[in-house]
């Protein structure tokens, strides 16, 4: 340590200033305690902190505690140029970086007026990394949910499985984790030759390997006590809270938005909506999530065997193609609010957009986040659970503090 | 599929204190209302049996600056019939009050609170309205156009 | 008795000082203190895992701050977050070291020009050991920083420990003898 670059001064008092506590100790009766799961917990994914009611090991409210990762991304985007903006929009949702882009873009082209025009490569380029991100989101998504519930084979399987997929989006972009591939207008270079087969042969690498995790996860006797009928989360109240992505599908309702909104070249293939039945337990338990997020899996594979046939065919590679040949000089759409939405991983993802129609920077660019409408339904689920039952719903509600503090 | 003039007819029939205006412009289509319209119009967007907006997506703040007005634009979104709506509201930028819809959607619960957190924006009859995002004793609304942040936090400095 | 003598005449004790032996058992078994707070934590996670493997080095994630060695601030530091990392910098036993993980922890990252809730650097909270640049730095590079704070480690001394050193390299302000 060379020099003292220290400059926090503690005073006592201090941490219960800046985030106190919702419950107050003087209203508690003799059996009830408050207890803090902080901040940093091994089984809290990121900076999430509870404050719990509990009367003995039973959990009479959650206050959930936010913001210990706010990173002011809408007042970055209120000083910087439209494709600017790109490399903080990934690290919202950081483990699914391509939607996030692929939103953004969408939403950012759409206000321009060139979505049409868009070339039809680049189109199935970007759904292509999108669904392999996809993949890639729902494997830690699973594999922290069952190191969680205590099975840590399946963790390290799936991070083997996924170093693959990291490894071909590092050959695309030259990043393993946060890409700033997918541009306004198209993307920042073709893929490298090669990687069509490269990722052909991931497919039919990962197929064994899913029947793995499903045996030893999904249909594990243990898994199962610990996740059906935990959590149950009827439609009705899905709706109300605004929840979106697999959570809403495993409560029984068919809502994708790639199929409701048909957006980029999603109309032209063909994928199944996997939907939660209560098959273990009751329709909408945390049992049923991790099946959704298995079987969206699946889909995905499909998805990426279709978009390589086109790729390999119709939208070959051809020397003069430019990607970045629609890339628009002055981004400066026309004063009008803006709302786009796109099914990520977590869920729907939206950028409200208002632009003022004289500057290339926007003028208010809000995130509408999936995780952070859906942590929201946290205490609501958590009424009078088990404190081990806490930490499997949590679990399956799959949040990334990245994207619910933006 | 609702048509947006009959969504239009609908809203302007519950305004009472002034004239719904359509702004055609936006994606999707939005309706501005005054704010002391909001609980007339609101449940009615809700319960018809025509219009049926479930999902209340997003509510978003917006300062128009100092000497402007600020607005609240609330994103709807109904799922059997797949229509969408963006209802805008001006507010007074030095008092800014509003109600709550959180008795209608509850997904508004957190969405409200963070407009309060970033704006400084009051929500009448709210469960719970406290700071979310920012640390409790954090001086100043952030997102504010005229917002300069504090030069020192627990003694660390706030600029680079 | 025949085969002690042996042992030492042909030298086969290995004869060293207790600096040495404390330093190397605690370079080999550095036990992080699992803290990922943003991106910089799924790198951290791949870490361990079996393509990069951290076991090998001896290094194995405690959850408690009371049975860690090092704390690997992985990702942005918030204002509200400060409070917290101090208190559970406070609450690691010595010897402990910080390892600033990412560009964020390093000096704000990405979001040093209008982060208004963002430290600028875990530095002016912690004193940090060893920076890993990069956003988010590859596994591969978050174990060369382990490594690096390894060398570092091996060069440390029960004679002056840190707190003497400091005293020693202090201007003189009484009157010199």
């Amino acid at each position: 340590m060379a020099q003292n670059t220290v400059q926090y001064k503690y005073k006592p008092g201090n941490l219960l200033a800046s985030a106190p506590n919702k419950l107050r100790a003087e209203s508690l009766r003799a059996e009830e305690m408050i207890i803090n799961l902080g901040p940093q917990h091994p089984s809290t994914h990121g900076v999430l902190r509870l404050e719990l009611l509990m009367e003995g090991e039973i959990v009479r409210e959650v206050v959930p505690h936010i913001g210990y990762l706010h990173r002011c991304f809408e007042k970055h985007a209120e000083n910087l140029p439209y494709s600017q903006v790109i490399p903080f929009v990934d690290r919202l949702d950081y483990v699914a970086a391509m939607n996030n882009e692929h939103v953004y873009a969408m939403g950012v082209e759409r206000m321009l007026g060139i979505d049409q025009q868009i070339p039809k490569r680049v189109e199935y380029v970007r759904v292509l990394v999108a669904e392999l991100n996809r993949i890639a989101s729902h494997f830690i998504a699973v594999g922290t949910y069952g190191m969680d519930i205590g099975a840590f084979t399946p963790f390290f399987w799936i991070m083997r499985d996924r170093e693959h997929i990291l490894r071909l989006l590092e050959w695309a972009s030259g990043s393993r984790l946060l890409y700033n591939y997918i541009w306004i207008g198209g993307l920042f270079y073709d893929l490298p030759v090669g990687f069509e087969e490269r990722c052909a042969e991931f497919v039919q690498y990962i197929k064994p390997k899913m029947a793995e995790l499903e045996t030893v996860l999904l249909k594990n006797e243990i898994f199962i006590r610990r996740t059906a009928n935990v959590g149950v989360l009827s439609r009705d109240l899905a709706i109300n809270c605004g929840v979106t992505g697999p959570i809403l599908r495993a409560s029984g309702l068919r809502f994708d938005l790639r199929r409701v909104d048909g957006y980029s070249v999603y109309p032209e293939l063909d994928f199944e909506i996997p939907v939660g039945t209560g098959e273990m337990g009751t329709p909408g338990d945390c049992w049923d999530r991790t099946y959704v997020r298995v079987q969206e899996i699946y889909e995905s594979l499909k998805i990426i065997t279709q978009c390589l046939d086109k790729l390999n065919g119709e939208h070959k590679r051809t020397r003069d193609f430019d990607p970045q040949a629609l890339l628009p000089k002055k981004v400066r759409p026309k004063a009008q609010d803006f709302y786009v939405r796109a099914e990520i991983p977590k869920g729907e993802l939206g950028f409200f957009f208002r632009a003022d129609g004289k500057s290339d920077v926007p003028f208010r660019c809000k995130c509408r986040s999936c995780s952070f409408v859906n942590l929201s339904v946290v205490p609501e689920l958590a009424k009078g659970i088990l404190i081990a039952d806490l930490i499997a719903i949590i679990g399956s509600i799959d949040v990334v503090m990245g994207e619910v503090d933006r | 599929m609702q048509p947006f003039e009959e969504i239009l007819a609908s809203v302007k029939s519950k305004c009472t204190h002034s004239e719904a205006v359509a702004d055609e412009t936006a994606t999707p289509k939005a309706i501005r209302i005054h704010a002391d319209d909001l609980l007339s119009v609101m449940p009615e967007l809700l319960n018809h049996p025509s219009l049926y907006f479930d999902m209340l997506s997003c509510i978003t703040g917006i300062d128009n600056g100092p000497g402007h007005d600020m607005e609240i634009a609330y994103n709807l979104y109904s799922i059997p019939f797949g229509h969408h709506l963006m209802i805008k509201v001006k507010l007074d930028r030095d008092e800014p009050k509003i109600e709550s819809v959180t008795h209608l959607w509850r997904s508004a619960n957190w969405l409200e609170r963070e407009i309060f957190d970033m704006y400084g924006v009051i929500f009448l009859n709210h469960p719970d309205l406290r700071r979310i995002l920012m640390p409790a004793d954090w001086e100043g609304h952030p997102l504010r156009k005229d917002y300069k942040h504090q030069d020192y936090y627990r003694d660390i400095k706030v600029e680079y | 008795m025949g085969l002690l003598d042996q042992r030492f005449e042909n030298g086969g004790i290995i004869v060293t000082r207790l600096d040495d032996v404390l330093n190397w058992s605690r370079l080999s078994s550095l036990f992080p203190m699992t803290f990922g707070i943003a991106c910089c934590a799924i790198e951290f996670m791949s870490t361990g895992t079996t393509v990069y493997d951290m076991d090998r080095l001896g290094i194995l994630p405690r959850a408690s701050p009371r049975q860690a060695d090092v704390m690997i601030i992985a990702g942005t530091v918030t204002f509200k977050m400060a409070d917290r990392i101090r208190r559970l910098y406070e609450q690691m036993a010595e010897p402990r070291y910080v390892i600033s993980m990412g560009s964020c922890a390093n000096c704000g990252g990405p979001y040093w020009q209008h982060g208004y809730h963002v430290v600028k650097g875990v530095d002016r909270i912690i004193p940090v050991d060893v920076y890993v640049p990069g956003c988010p730095p590859r596994p591969e590079a978050l174990i060369g920083g382990f490594l690096k704070l390894q060398e570092k480690i091996r060069s440390e001394s029960l004679v002056a420990p840190k707190a003497i050193e400091k005293l020693l390299t202090q201007p003189v302000s009484h009157a010199a003898v």
